[in-house]
Parts: C-alpha cells; structure tokens; sequence
C-alpha cells in the first residue's frame, strides 16, 4: 500500500502487515529488511521500508501500574492518548510529551521525543526504566541502564534502528489536575526572546510561536507561553468538583486536500500578524486545558492535508547555546527573504542530551518550520542547511524526508558511530527503513 | 452502580477483545471464555488497568458442548450480555476434500456457537431478560467458490440467530446478528482486502456495543456492505455461476 509519513510527501509503495504476537513477529524479523512503525506521527519516511513495514498497533495492552512509584508497563503500540485519558483522571500524566498525544509508545522512545519541559526534564528516555528489544536473531532482550546498557543507549533516538520494542517500562509524574496555569510573554525581537527563555529557565513548560515572516527590527519577535501544572487552588470555581475533565473540545477535519494556494506567504504573514497582535494583547496568566495546551493541534483531524497533494516537510534543527542567537538570526532573515513562508513556527530552549545515543536534544535552541513541499523550499532548504553546519547545528530524525547522507554527517558525528554499532551488532541488514537507506544509517 | 457482566466467547478473537474494552470502558465486569485462556492474561490486564473492571478468564471450547452447561454453572449468575465472536474460516480446498475438515469448519461457525448461545438463551428466557450477540458473516448471505463451507456454516448460524429472535422476541431476550464484512484481524492477516470496505475490529464493537443498547437485530458494521450484500444476492443464479468472486 502507499504509505508516507505525517508529512504526506513522497508516498512510496510498501508492504505492510501488523502481527499480533512475538512468534509472528519474529518472522517478520528474520525476513529482514524491517522497520517498526508506530501511529505514523514521524514526518518523513522514519518508519517506512518498501518490503517490510511492521504496524505495531497490534501491540497496544498496558500491563501493570505501580501506583507508588507511577511506573507504567505497557506494549509499545500503546497510543499516548490511551495512557493520558486512563491516568489522568487518577491524578498522573507523562513527564514528557510531544506536541500531538496519537503518538505510541514505541515511536516516542525510537525518536526519543522532548517536550516543552526538556530544558528541566530531559527527554522521554529520561524516564523509561527498561525496554524488551526484539533484537536480529528473534531474541527478546531486557534493555535498561544497567542491562544491555549499550543497546538501551543506541534505541533510545535510535529510530527502531535497533531492533523493535516490543514493551517498556516508563513513569508518569503526579498532576493535581489537569489544567496548565498559562503565561504568555510577547518578545518583539530575537534578542529578547532568547533573554526570554533563559529568564523563564525555572518554568516548567517553556516553548515560543516565532513570527517567521517578521523582519528588520521584528525579526524573532515571538509569543512565549510558559506553563505549570495548576493546583486544584488555582482553578475557576466550576472546575474544581472535576479537576481532571477540562472541557470537551469540538473535533474538526480537514476532509479533502486543501488546494495549494491556500497557504502562501500573503495567507500566512495575515495570520501571523493578527495571532501576534491578539496573543499580544492577551498576554498575561490564565488557565487552560491539557488538551488545548500541549496539543493545539489535534483537535484539527488530518491538519496535515491542509497543505494539499504533495505534502509538506518539516525542517528541525537545534544550535548550540553559543552560536545560537547568530545561528538563529540568519536562519530567520533567509527565510524572511525567500519569500516562502512558514505556518507553524516553534522556537525552545533545550536542555543537555540525555542518555539516547542518537537522541535530538543538546543544549541549546531548536527552530522547528513547516514548508510545503516544492522546488522552491527545498532550495531554500539547502541554503539554511548551510547555516545549520556553519553553526555547529543538528536534525531530528523524526522530523526529516529529505537530508543527505553527506549533511547528516557534516553536522553530526554520531551517525557514522551509529552505523558502525549496526554493522558490527548485525543489525544493517534486519533493520532498514526508507530513511536509513538514504542516510545510510 | 454496578453494571452487570458481559461473556465474550471466542476471547482471543481481535473482534471480541475490541468489544470487552468497548464493554469494560462503560464500566461492565467482563468474563473472557477462550481456549488457553491463560494466554489472556495480558488482555485482562490491560482492562482492568483501563478501565478498572472485573475480568474473569474461563477456560472454554466451543466444540466440546458436552461441557457447556456446566462451563455455565461455573461462571456464577448468568451474564446480561452473551456475545460470540468465534470462528474458524479453515481452508476452503481442505474442506472441499477431506469431510473432517469441513466438519471442523461447520461446527465451529455453527453447531458449537449455537449450542452454547441456545444454552444460555434458554437460562436469559428462564430469568426474562438478557442479550445475545451473534457473529455472523456476509460470507453467509450467499454461497460462493472461494469460501462456501465457512459460508454455508455462517448461513445456518444467521438463520439460527433469526429463528431465536423471533422464538425470544416477546421473551425480554434480545438477539443481535451481526454481519461485519471485512474486518483487519487475525483471520484476514495476509489477505489484499479493500480499505474502503474493511472495518477496524473497534468499529465493530463500537457497532456491537451500539446495537446492543438500542436493541438493533442485524447489523452490517460499514453501511456500505449492506448494499454490496443487496447486489449479489439479487445476481440472478444463471449469471452468479459464473462469477470470479
Ligand atoms: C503535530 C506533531 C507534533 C509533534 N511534536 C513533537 C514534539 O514536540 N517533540 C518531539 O520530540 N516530537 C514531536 N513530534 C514527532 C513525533 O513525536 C515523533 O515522530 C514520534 O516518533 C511519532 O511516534 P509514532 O508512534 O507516530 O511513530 P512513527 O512515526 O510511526 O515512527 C517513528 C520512529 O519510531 C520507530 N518506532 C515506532 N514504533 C517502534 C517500536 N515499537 N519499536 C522500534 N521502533 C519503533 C519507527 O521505526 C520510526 O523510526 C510531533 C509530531 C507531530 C505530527
Ligand atoms: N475478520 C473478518 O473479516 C470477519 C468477517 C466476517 C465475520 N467474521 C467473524 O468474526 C468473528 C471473530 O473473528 P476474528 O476476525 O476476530 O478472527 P479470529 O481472531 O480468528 O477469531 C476467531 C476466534 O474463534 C475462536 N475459536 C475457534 N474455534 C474455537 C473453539 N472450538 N472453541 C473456542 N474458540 C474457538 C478462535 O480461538 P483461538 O484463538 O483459540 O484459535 C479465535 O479466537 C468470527 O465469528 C468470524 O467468523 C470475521
């Protein structure tokens, strides 16, 4: 069937088939040439291999919880939504979460997924305590930081590259409820929103919606919401008999595939200007849903139709600390120039990398873009990847379609490391995906 | 409030695990009857985490109907919803050859679920209320080459379960059958089937746990099978013979 990534670009025909126990499984495995794919939330071709794409939703039981220490064990194909709404309600929610909740388990620990609490937490592999790994031979590892230490290392980040994860071990943290107490800081430029971030480093949940078509004296001007966890204190009175139940949201789709044109750079800097000027004027505190709050877009089905029939990619990159704010200028006024504009625009301030191998995160700021696909980005896609190496930057695999192999390892040593440890462990030949392929991986 | 329970036969089926969730969500204890019932010890952990119910797991074979009375006695009261999602497509050229294999086939979509769904059926008329659900199949609307034994069975437990509506209807005893057309399980695994015509095994039990609350009586989960099922009934015999279907 033709499968492509969340970003709908470059759909390519794969096989793909769903097993439902570990015997059928490890046939799959020994035929080789396999990746494990998830709920498919990866933007580029991360969890697609033309001969043999395993759909790990079959896997998708919770097999224990320990209420003293918050440690959940469940099957990777476990969707993130599932754990939220069967824990929250009993007063726990996950240390770290991306910005959709249909991601599973397994893709989560593969990409090693940060959130807007990284600069304080670290990534989700922060707080897995030890995975089963199907490894090349069939055999069912336990991996963990004391156990096959190594292999835990290289499959957290390491993209089902490893093996496949069949369940985990991973805690959750106490919520008194579960709503987020809300600030929004605007910034009009890129130097105070960088001084931003580091004046708000103790809040627990920090990211920044960046103007990307701002220039001149704006260029970087930015909403900053920050957010802790609200106590039951902190609610408006009709909300504090059902702390965990903020109100339903209305579910819209996106049914067909938007024309192309309705998101140029004229729709887009509209946009931006009324969003900027309102979260402006309503900058301030307040009091708001997980939902709405850590998934904005969700409540939009298929928003990723919204840029029509031959997809988008996203551009991910993080810079260190020192190079950043030059890094990050640059960035912005070559964007600002092209002419292309970008709808979502995330800026956020990481914290260091944490024990995944081939984890994304280092300390620093990562600009996450979104493009539709066409010549036009993608030229422009290579000249900020010439800013990115100039500035000692880094990609995130989940979010990648269209590196090269070559600008994989200019801007990042690890992956010939990576592949070294694949060979040597057996694992190029079971194990391939479309991405790995082409990043020789 | 306590809801009362729900026995899904056939547990290990990924339609009849689909429908104790569906179940167990609404906060109904749950009795899983399955051959190597320990094997779903996994799934009822995963309920009870969920959904914090009470889930059973009784060993049970359908074929063995000497045992069924006393698989019954065993469970305690009687459940208020009874749903079988057993089955067994075996091989149709196997059948075609070898009368045990067909035996098998007929047996396990027929004469077994319709043994222990009419025990119990006999115990809900007994007590004046209760529901059964049936999985049936389209395969049974109308005999074809490519699956006719498992068609044929199918048949016979649809018209078993029309028969025990009518017989309970005036009973308390609801009957539901339910025709799920393609559905992604383990029975189809390896199949090409058509995206647009295959049901997820949770929009089933979405349909099942629908069905039962609104006393529906048959069921075809994707709407769309009801009219492909209205055409090749009515394909005159003379033409129908000769199909590739
Ligand atoms: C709207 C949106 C917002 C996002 N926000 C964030 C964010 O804030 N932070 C962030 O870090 N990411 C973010 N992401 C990316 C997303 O979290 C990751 O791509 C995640 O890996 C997707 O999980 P999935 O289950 O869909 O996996 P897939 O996309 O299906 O697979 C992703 C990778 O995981 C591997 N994998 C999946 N399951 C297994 C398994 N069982 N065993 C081994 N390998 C496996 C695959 O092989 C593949 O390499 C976002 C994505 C979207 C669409
Ligand atoms: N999948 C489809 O496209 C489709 C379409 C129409 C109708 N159906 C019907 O839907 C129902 C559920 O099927 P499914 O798709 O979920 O497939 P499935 O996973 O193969 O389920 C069939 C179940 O029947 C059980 N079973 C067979 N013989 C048994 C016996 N003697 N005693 C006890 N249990 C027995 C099997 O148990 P074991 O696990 O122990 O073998 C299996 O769990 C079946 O009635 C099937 O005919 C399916």
């Amino acid at each position: 069937m033709k499968l492509s990534g969340w970003g709908r670009y470059n759909p390519q025909d794969c096989r793909v088939t769903r097993p439902r126990d570990e015997d059928t499984l490890r046939a799959r495995v020994a035929e080789g040439g396999l990746i494990a794919r998830g709920n498919g939330r990866s933007y580029g071709d991360s969890a697609m291999s033309g001969s043999n794409t395993v759909d790990m939703r079959g896997f998708d039981r919770m097999l224990s919880f320990d209420a003293e220490a918050g440690q959940l064990v469940a099957e990777s194909g476990v969707m993130l939504d599932d754990i939220i709404t069967t824990f929250l309600p009993r007063g726990w929610f996950p240390w770290v979460t991306p910005g959709t909740r249909y991601v599973t388990l397994g893709g989560m620990i593969a990409a090693d997924v940060h959130g807007k609490n990284h600069h304080l937490h670290g990534s989700f592999g922060a707080f897995v305590d030890w995975i089963d790994l199907m490894g090349p031979d069939g055999q069912v590892r336990r991996c963990g930081p004391l156990d096959n230490s190594d292999l835990f290392a290289a499959t957290l980040g390491g993209m089902g590259l490893t093996g496949v994860i069949l369940r985990a071990s991973f805690r959750l943290r106490r919520v008194e409820t579960g709503f987020i107490r809300q600030e929004t800081v605007p910034t009009a430029n890129l130097t105070e929103t960088l001084a931003a971030f580091e004046a708000h480093q103790s809040a627990t949940y920090s990211v920044a919606w960046i103007d990307c078509l701002a220039s001149g004296d704006s260029l970087g001007r930015s909403l900053i919401t920050l957010g802790e966890h609200a106590s039951v204190g902190d609610l408006p009175r009709r909300n504090r008999t059902a702390p965990f139940a903020p109100p339903a949201r209305k579910k819209r789709i996106i049914p067909l595939d938007a024309p192309g044109f309705a998101l140029n750079r004229h729709t887009v800097q509209a946009f931006n200007h009324l969003y900027y000027k309102r979260g402006a004027a309503k900058s301030g505190h307040s009091v708001t849903g997980w939902d709405e709050y850590f998934y904005p877009l969700d409540s939009i089905l298929a928003w990723n139709r919204m840029y029509g029939r031959r997809g988008f990619v996203q551009y991910q990159t993080v810079l260190p600390l020192a190079t950043a704010a030059a890094g990050l200028r640059e960035l912005l006024e070559t964007i600002s120039a092209s002419g292309l504009a970008s709808f979502l625009a995330v800026l956020k301030r990481l914290g260091p990398q944490g024990r995944g191998m081939m984890s994304f995160p280092m300390e620093g700021h990562t600009l996450a873009l979104d493009f539709p696909a066409s010549r036009a980005t993608f030229a422009l896609l290579r000249r900020l990847d010439a800013i990115t190496l100039a500035h000692g930057g880094r990609y995130y695999l989940a979010k990648d379609a269209r590196l090269t192999a070559d600008t994989l390892r200019q801007s990042d040593p690890r992956a010939d490391r990576f592949h070294q440890l694949r060979s040597a462990e057996g694992l190029t030949r079971r194990f391939a995906s479309l991405q790995s392929e082409r990043l020789y991986l | 409030m306590t809801r009362p329970a729900v026995l899904i036969l056939g547990a290990r089926s990924d339609i009849g695990l689909a429908v104790a969730r569906r179940f167990a969500a609404e906060g109904h204890p749950i009795i899983l009857a399955a051959r190597d019932s320990a094997s779903l010890a996994d799934a009822k952990a995963d309920l009870v985490l969920r959904h914090s119910v009470a889930v059973t797991l009784a060993e049970f074979d359908v074929l063995d109907t000497a045992s069924h009375a006393a698989f019954l006695d065993g469970l305690g009261p009687l459940p208020a919803v009874a749903v079988s999602a057993i089955g067994l497509m075996g091989d149709q050229t196997a059948s075609e050859h070898g009368a045990a294999s067909a035996a098998l086939v007929i047996r396990s979509n027929f004469e077994g679920p319709a043994a222990i769904l009419g025990e119990i059926a006999n115990r809900m008329e007994v007590r004046g209320n209760g529901t059964i659900v049936g999985i049936s199949s389209v395969a049974g609307d109308r005999g074809r080459a490519t699956n006719y034994i498992y068609g044929s069975a199918k048949a016979g437990f649809t018209a078993w379960l029309s028969g025990l509506r009518n017989r309970l209807a005036k009973k308390g005893v609801h009957v539901v059958t339910v025709l799920p057309g393609f559905v992604d399980t383990k029975m189809t695994a390896g199949m090409d089937l058509p995206a647009k015509l295959t049901a997820q095994p949770g929009e089933v039990a979405e349909a099942i746990h629908r069905a039962v609350t609104r006393k529906r009586n048959v069921i075809y989960v994707k709407p769309v099978w009801q009219l492909v099922m209205a055409i090749i009934r009515n394909i005159p015999e003379p033409v129908f013979k000769r199909l590739k279907l």
